[in-house]
């Protein structure tokens, strides 16, 4: 059967990695073909040294690179929040090989991708 | 960011403003395309009055593969002086596929060559992030604001607790749209321009002094 592999990936398997045990994770399922959506999403260093490591791992003809969709982070309303800065957590996280993976529409609240089974 | 590491950051601010730190290093980021190179450029020719530029400017995306950095740039705006190190970065992208370039008509050894050096220069614009007291984000008002590369480097300004100033370029073009940017992340100033026929440049080195100032 043909089809393409998308993994839901919970809060609790990714909070226990090191970053860059997520960051090699992710490339390494992505390379695979897989789709990953992560419960929790990074946090903007790790997003950050996943476009880094996923530049050192792209190859002509073999890997294009990803396509990563995260929503923009709320800012904690909270006056505790206000006072330090807060952030929240960061939210779902979809993440794809580039050549299956497009981003239809993203806004603050929605991510509209599709997925295409032809590389 | 934990407290203490905020802690610092707030007390190395003190300490530059008590002891005025010349030159604080801004980078200019953003996704291919969006101006970065025309706006580093157009605030050289405004500030530095020669023929300096920062690099070339193509329709191809990934011209700039690897960052410049002028330093000592002074800025006069409403009599407030600033000195700034301008760091042009290579714009931010999380795929890259050489065959884009073969449809600009580059040959697949150009195209290949320029892949790889398309990557290497995002790797080295990532990096700059952890060495500079702030950032000025151009994107595209034609464009959709909500792509990861401005997600991302938002993100990784608040999470350092450094300033970020956003320019929302291309207003001269039909399809302009800033009013979405400012829409998008309202936490953050942000200033119409055109760097290519400069457009709004006054209110952007005014919003500059005052956000690096």
């Amino acid at each position: 059967m043909q089809g393409i592999q998308l993994d839901l990936v919970s809060e609790a398997k990714i909070s226990q990695m090191a970053s860059m045990e997520k960051v090699r994770y992710i490339i390494d399922e992505v390379r695979k073909g897989k789709i990953l959506v992560l419960e929790k999403g990074l946090n903007p260093m790790e997003e950050a040294k996943l476009i880094e490591m996923t530049m050192s791992a792209i190859q002509p003809d073999v890997f294009s690179g990803i396509e990563m969709q995260s929503y923009p982070a709320n800012a904690d309303a909270s006056l505790l929040g206000k006072f330090f800065k807060k952030q929240s957590s960061k939210r779902l996280t979809v993440i794809g090989p580039a050549n299956q993976l497009k981003t239809l529409k993203k806004d603050r609240n929605l991510i509209s991708a599709l997925v295409s089974a032809s590389k | 960011m934990n407290m203490i590491k905020r802690f610092k950051v707030s007390f190395s601010k003190i300490f530059n403003k008590l002891f005025k730190k010349k030159g604080a290093c801004i980078g200019i980021y953003g996704p291919p395309n969006a101006g970065k190179t025309t706006l580093s450029n157009r605030i050289l020719r405004d500030w530095v009055g020669s023929e300096e530029t920062m690099g070339s400017v193509s329709h191809i995306a990934h011209e700039t593969r690897h960052a410049k950095r002028r330093n000592g740039v002074t800025i006069e705006t409403n009599g407030h002086t600033i000195s700034l190190d301008i760091v042009d970065t290579p714009g931010l992208a999380t795929k890259i596929d050489f065959h884009d370039f073969m449809e600009q008509g580059m040959s697949d050894v150009e195209s290949k060559k320029r892949s790889k050096e398309a990557t290497e220069g995002v790797i080295e614009a990532v990096k700059w992030l952890d060495d500079l007291d702030g950032v000025i984000l151009v994107m595209d008002s034609t464009e959709n604001p909500y792509t990861q590369v401005n997600v991302t480097v938002i993100g990784n300004m608040e999470a350092r607790n450094l300033p970020l100033l956003i320019v929302a370029n291309k207003v001269d073009l039909p399809d302009a749209d800033p009013g979405v940017i400012k829409e998008a992340f309202p936490q953050h100033p942000m200033v119409p321009v055109s760097a290519l026929e400069g457009v709004g440049m006054d209110s952007f080195y005014e919003a500059l002094a005052k956000q690096f100032g």
